[in-house]
């Protein structure tokens, strides 16, 4: 299970990066793996704003569909549109070309209520 | 009981290896008090003759399907192939199941792919579902697609929709905050007043307009999808009578965004109001919205051409409560009595039936009209329907038709609108011959 | 294990109709028109009119349509063939006497707005058949009127919503949540959903029973309407505590829906209606054998208890004297949920069961069904993990946990069925249970194909176990291998086009 270690997780099983007020969120290796073969990415509109846990779009897989929760309140400023020709990129690399949303954050505190990436491996142990 | 194919024997013999003296104590788990302690008080069992008959006296009794008839209104009277039938009675088509896997069922897979192309190409869409339970039910269906696609609640529909699938359209939005408002109908040409359309705005979901209309008049649908765009809403078609698209141009070609469709006329009997046939068809981009079973092409590691159900995560088995719908079947057999009967009659049969149908109607509206104290009160174009003024009441004739004349002349529109009187609602078909015409122009003549 | 079967012919991969179609062929006649000919222009306008002469429409001669048919059927397993072991679909014998009796002429070409003075036959026979329903759930109020069992469902669940609303009024609106177990069928949260409740998900136990503890607790958090569950349980189990379980409820003032899927294993042994059920709906295509015609039409019946009666859907089919009627005066009623009366083809086919069977035969196949699936648990307790110790009634659950060990997993068993000559049992439902494979036989399996059945399924395990490869590449033995559904899902093509590549490979 691949678990990099720069990033935050949240329980929905997706990670964060932040980079000053700008945060990129993805799901894990753990929620692909779960899904199976990724056929289909619906992602937010640019402009959208949410808040922490609120629903944002959604991964669908051949028989499976979940949904992709914001971790962290923010505003979508941009959205990656690769996804739509090539949702597979969610299989093979879901943290790096398979990054989904790009968030302007208002709270950075937020942050902290997400899990490290040790604390993510303890919490898949526990409920998987 | 001669379909349980272990004899009491047998079964003897299976409930000792589980341990078993009785087939009382497989229900052990069922606790005393819930078992019931008696037989069902139902019938003891009848032989195939004994239910042959009762059946048949039972089916002696609805002399309606007898006699002479000119009803419509959502339910056609039209010639069926002889092989549809037939064919659907193939034991690989009607006892299997559902086609979950697909390597055992490219039969069926192969049969709604064929029948999703021809509902594409009557409708002039993209898109088209493996079929819904029946026309009323498509129709709800669609007006949820189109709210969950705008994102809005309201929807704005015609008056000259069936009646009864305006009822099925309340109940199934009963508990949401759905909105329906209404387009008013033009007393003259029995056409949808333009100026309602006013009513379109930005809370508005879909526009949704049949045609033929309930009343038989052909609308014209052009510009309908632009005003409807113009407020981002979608725009919705109906159509209850599918023989017309043997000749009608195509909601498609208006710019339809989802067109629903009842297809009982295509090879399937009338059967009492069902099982039916509903037809749902909407543009590409919204095929992921769009609820039901879809057959998509798909290669096996060889490179063979099969089929597959797909796009299944729209599905209620697997969105649990975030479905586009509830619906779990859908009306396969149906659909492949539809395909039977599309192949069949093909490009020159669909069209020749439409003609036949318009033909003889136009006919018996001309016909009609030159009766005295008759008249034709909606000047819009027809397909096989309209409706005709009586003097008098048209329950009243219409009575006297079927009990002095043995005709069911059509269906007084008081059933549904009370305030209309002296209207009767008359269809026409390809199974109506000139000599049931002319008697009943006769007949009517006689009644007046 | 190799059989050779008689079954060749011409084309074995029969193409699309369109890939056949030869401009200028026909496949029917119709009468000549016999009245005099208006012109067209003049009734419809060539604006109205389409005007691409249907192109692209097929054009092929009977005989093809009667071969294409024809061939395409061969490649379709079928009740008639053989067993199929799907949990939760009931796939029983479909009777040729149903198919004879549903086609009278008296019955197919009734018109459903024909005067009911001249339908009397067809009302008498929706009548018989919802006293018939009501006696069997042992609930009085019966609406033959939705389509299939989820329509059914959802209509048992908008009878819920109509009745607390009339009952509480505004305070209803604190009423809004529906507890529904995990081990659900899918269609069960969509329903809710539709009547505006929100959905709680309510535990089950080890032995798949409902957690009677989580429910008390759920109830004490308020704003319950009711609860969906479905007896015996998707796990095959009968709810033994049905009775203190609906009392919960109803002590909240909720009412109880059961899914009336598992059925066969109830009928003329238990009623929904002596176990406290408000209200049930059923599968006419399940347990009382209409056919499942590839996937439909259904008949999804509600019946419900007295206090609910008012609100089932509109016309109810009333008797006055010895006259059958339409009634529409329904004030309470949530409405219509299809247009007319219901799918009533697949009535005429229910009551010909019924009375086929009568009440000592529908008894008799409930204990059949029963023994069967026990059967089959009992044999294959051991070459697969079952979850579950209790009981099972009509249908067994197994998990595919020891084959998974060597890396066979259910999808892999299933299609290894397909070998042996078995359509593959329910797969991965409920979801519970991890690698779920629910397999209901019914009454109309003989012990031989049980055994065979039962034989099969023990030598997958030990394909499993010394060769696991042969199962995880299955079937070998179909025309077409496993699909790549993937492909099909992320650039679906639903539908034939002129410009699309024919046939490439023949299978």
């Amino acid at each position: 299970m691949n678990i990099p270690e720069n990033l935050r997780y949240s329980r929905d099983h997706e990670w964060l990066l932040l980079d000053d007020d700008v945060a990129t969120i993805g799901i894990t290796d753990y929620a692909q793996k779960s899904l199976g073969d990724i056929v289909y990415v619906e992602l937010p509109k640019i402009g959208e704003k949410f808040n922490a846990h609120e629903p944002c779009g959604s991964v669908e897989s051949v028989k499976a569909i979940s949904e992709i929760f914001t971790p962290i309140t923010g505003e979508v400023i941009e959205i990656n549109e690769h996804l739509n020709d090539s949702p597979e990129l969610v299989n093979t690399d879901p943290y790096g070309k398979a990054w989904m949303v790009k968030l302007k954050i208002r709270n950075p505190d937020e942050v902290n209520s997400l899990m490290t990436a040790a604390e993510y491996e303890e919490y898949l142990k526990n409920t998987t | 009981m001669r379909y349980i194919p272990n004899s009491p024997e047998e079964r003897a013999e299976m409930l000792k290896v589980l341990g078993l003296s009785s087939s009382e104590e497989l229900f052990r788990s069922i606790p005393e008090d819930i078992r019931l302690k008696r037989p069902l008080k139902i019938t003891e069992p009848l032989s195939e003759p004994e239910v042959i008959a009762l059946m048949e006296n039972l089916a002696s009794r609805n002399s309606a399907s007898q006699r002479i008839s000119f009803l419509g209104a959502g339910v056609y009277s039209h010639y069926s192939p002889t092989i549809v039938d037939y064919l659907i009675q193939r034991s690989e088509f009607f006892t299997a199941y559902t086609p979950y896997q697909p390597e055992v069922s490219q039969g069926t897979l192969q049969y709604i792919f064929e029948f999703q192309t021809l509902v594409c190409q009557l409708t002039g869409m993209e898109v088209a579902n493996a079929s819904m339970y029946d026309g009323s039910t498509a129709m709800a269906e669609a007006v949820l697609m189109a709210q969950r696609i705008t994102r809005r609640q309201k929807v704005l529909l015609a008056k000259t929709v069936h009646p009864e699938y305006i009822e099925v359209l309340r109940t199934y939005t009963k508990y949401t905050d759905t909105e329906i408002d209404f387009i008013d109908f033009d007393e003259e040409t029995g056409l949808i007043k333009r100026d309602d359309l006013s009513q379109l705005s930005e809370q508005t979901a879909c526009l949704v307009v049949q045609s033929p209309n309930f009343f038989g008049i052909i609308e014209n649908l052009q510009g309908l999808a632009e005003e409807a765009h113009s407020v981002g809403a979608l725009f919705v078609v109906v159509v209850t009578e599918a023989i017309s698209f043997g000749l009608l141009k195509t909601p498609g070609e208006f710019g339809a965004d989802i067109v629903v469709a009842e297809a009982q006329s295509f090879g399937i009997p009338m059967s009492f109001g069902g099982p039916h046939l509903g037809l749902f068809a909407t543009r590409e981009k919204f095929v992921r919205q769009m609820p039901g079973r879809l057959a998509g092409i798909a290669y096996d590691k060889h490179g063979n051409r099969g089929f597959v159900l797909t796009l299944a995560t729209r599905e209620q088995h697997i969105r649990r409560e975030k479905a586009t719908s509830n619906i779990c079947t859908n009306q396969s057999l149906m659909a492949l009595a539809a395909t039977i009967y599309l192949e069949t009659m093909g490009r020159r049969g669909l069209q020749e039936v439409a003609f036949q149908n318009v033909q003889k109607a136009a006919y018996a509206k001309r016909k009609i009209k030159e009766l005295e104290g008759y008249s034709i009160p909606y000047s819009g174009y027809t397909f096989n329907e309209f409706v005709v003024r009586v003097p008098g009441s048209a329950e009243e004739i219409l009575e006297k038709l079927r009990s002095e004349y043995s005709i069911i002349g059509g269906l007084a529109l008081s059933r549904y609108f009370p305030e209309m009187k002296s209207d009767f609602l008359i269809c026409v078909t390809e199974t109506n011959t000139k000599e049931q015409i002319d008697n009943l122009v006769h007949c009517l003549k006689e009644l007046r | 294990m190799s059989i050779k079967k008689v079954r060749q012919h011409p084309t074995q991969n029969e193409p699309l109709i369109f890939e056949r179609s030869q401009k200028g062929r026909i496949g029917y006649r119709l009468p000549k028109l016999d009245v005099e000919e208006t012109n067209l222009d003049s009734v419809i306008p060539e604006d109205f009119r389409r005007s691409d002469d249907l192109e692209g429409f097929p054009e092929v001669s009977e005989v093809d349509v009667v071969r294409h048919f024809t061939r395409m059927s061969t490649w379709n397993y079928s009740i008639d063939l053989g067993m199929y072991p799907l949990g939760s679909c009931t796939m029983k014998y479909n009777s040729r006497l149903n198919e004879k009796v549903a086609r009278i002429p008296g019955f197919t070409n009734l018109h459903p707005l024909a005067p009911e003075e001249e339908a009397q036959g067809a009302l008498e026979l929706m009548y018989r058949l919802q006293q018939d329903l009501a006696e069997i759930t042992g609930l009085p109020g019966v609406s033959l009127q939705p389509a299939a069992g989820a329509q059914g469902e959802m209509t048992g669940i908008l009878l819920i919503r109509a009745f607390l609303d009339k009952r509480d009024g505004q305070a209803s609106r604190n009423r809004r949540v529906m507890l529904i177990p995990d081990s659900a069928h899918g269609t069960n949260p969509a329903s809710a959903q539709m009547a505006g409740f929100t959905v709680k998900t309510v535990k089950s136990t080890s032995e798949g029973l409902t957690d009677i503890e989580h429910l008390k607790q759920l109830c004490s958090e308020g704003g319950i309407a009711g609860l969906m569950l479905t007896n015996p349980n998707t796990v095959g189990i009968f709810e033994k505590n049905i009775k203190e379980i609906c009392k919960i409820i109803h002590d909240v003032g909720g009412l109880v829906y059961m899914d009336g899927a598992n059925m066969n294993a109830l009928v003329g042994v238990a009623r929904p209606g002596d176990m406290g059920v408000d209200v049930i709906h059923l599968n006419l295509h399940k347990t009382f054998s209409t056919p499942h015609g590839g996937g439909g039409p259904g008949s999804g019946p509600c019946c419900c208890s007295a206090e609910l009666e008012p609100f089932l859907p509109v016309p109810r089919i009333v008797k006055e004297g010895d006259k059958f009627k339409l009634d529409f005066n329904r004030p309470n009623s949530i409405g219509r949920v299809k247009a007319f009366y219901g799918n009533f083809g697949m009535m005429i086919r229910a009551l010909s069961y019924i009375y086929t069977h009568g009440a000592e035969g529908l008894k008799e196949a409930t204990e059949a069904a029963v023994l069967n699936a026990r059967y089959i648990a009992h044999h294959l307790a051991n070459a697969f993990e079952k979850p579950f110790n209790s009981d099972c009634m009509h249908e067994v659950v197994l998990s595919h946990k020891k084959q998974a060990r060597k890396g066979v997993h259910t999808i892999d068993i299933a299609k290894r069925l397909i070998d042996y000559g078995f359509h593959p049992m329910t797969i991965y439902f409920p979801l519970i249970v991890d690698g779920a494979m629910l397999i209901e036989p019914t009454e109309s399996v003989g012990k031989q194909d049980l055994d065979a059945f039962i034989d099969a399924m023990k030598s997958i395990a030990k394909e499993a176990e010394e060769n696991p490869q042969i199962v995880i590449d299955a079937p070998h033995t179909t025309r077409i291998g496993r699909l790549d559904e993937a492909t099909a899902a992320r650039k679906p093509v639903l539908r034939w086009k002129p410009d699309m590549e024919t046939m490439t490979k023949t299978a």
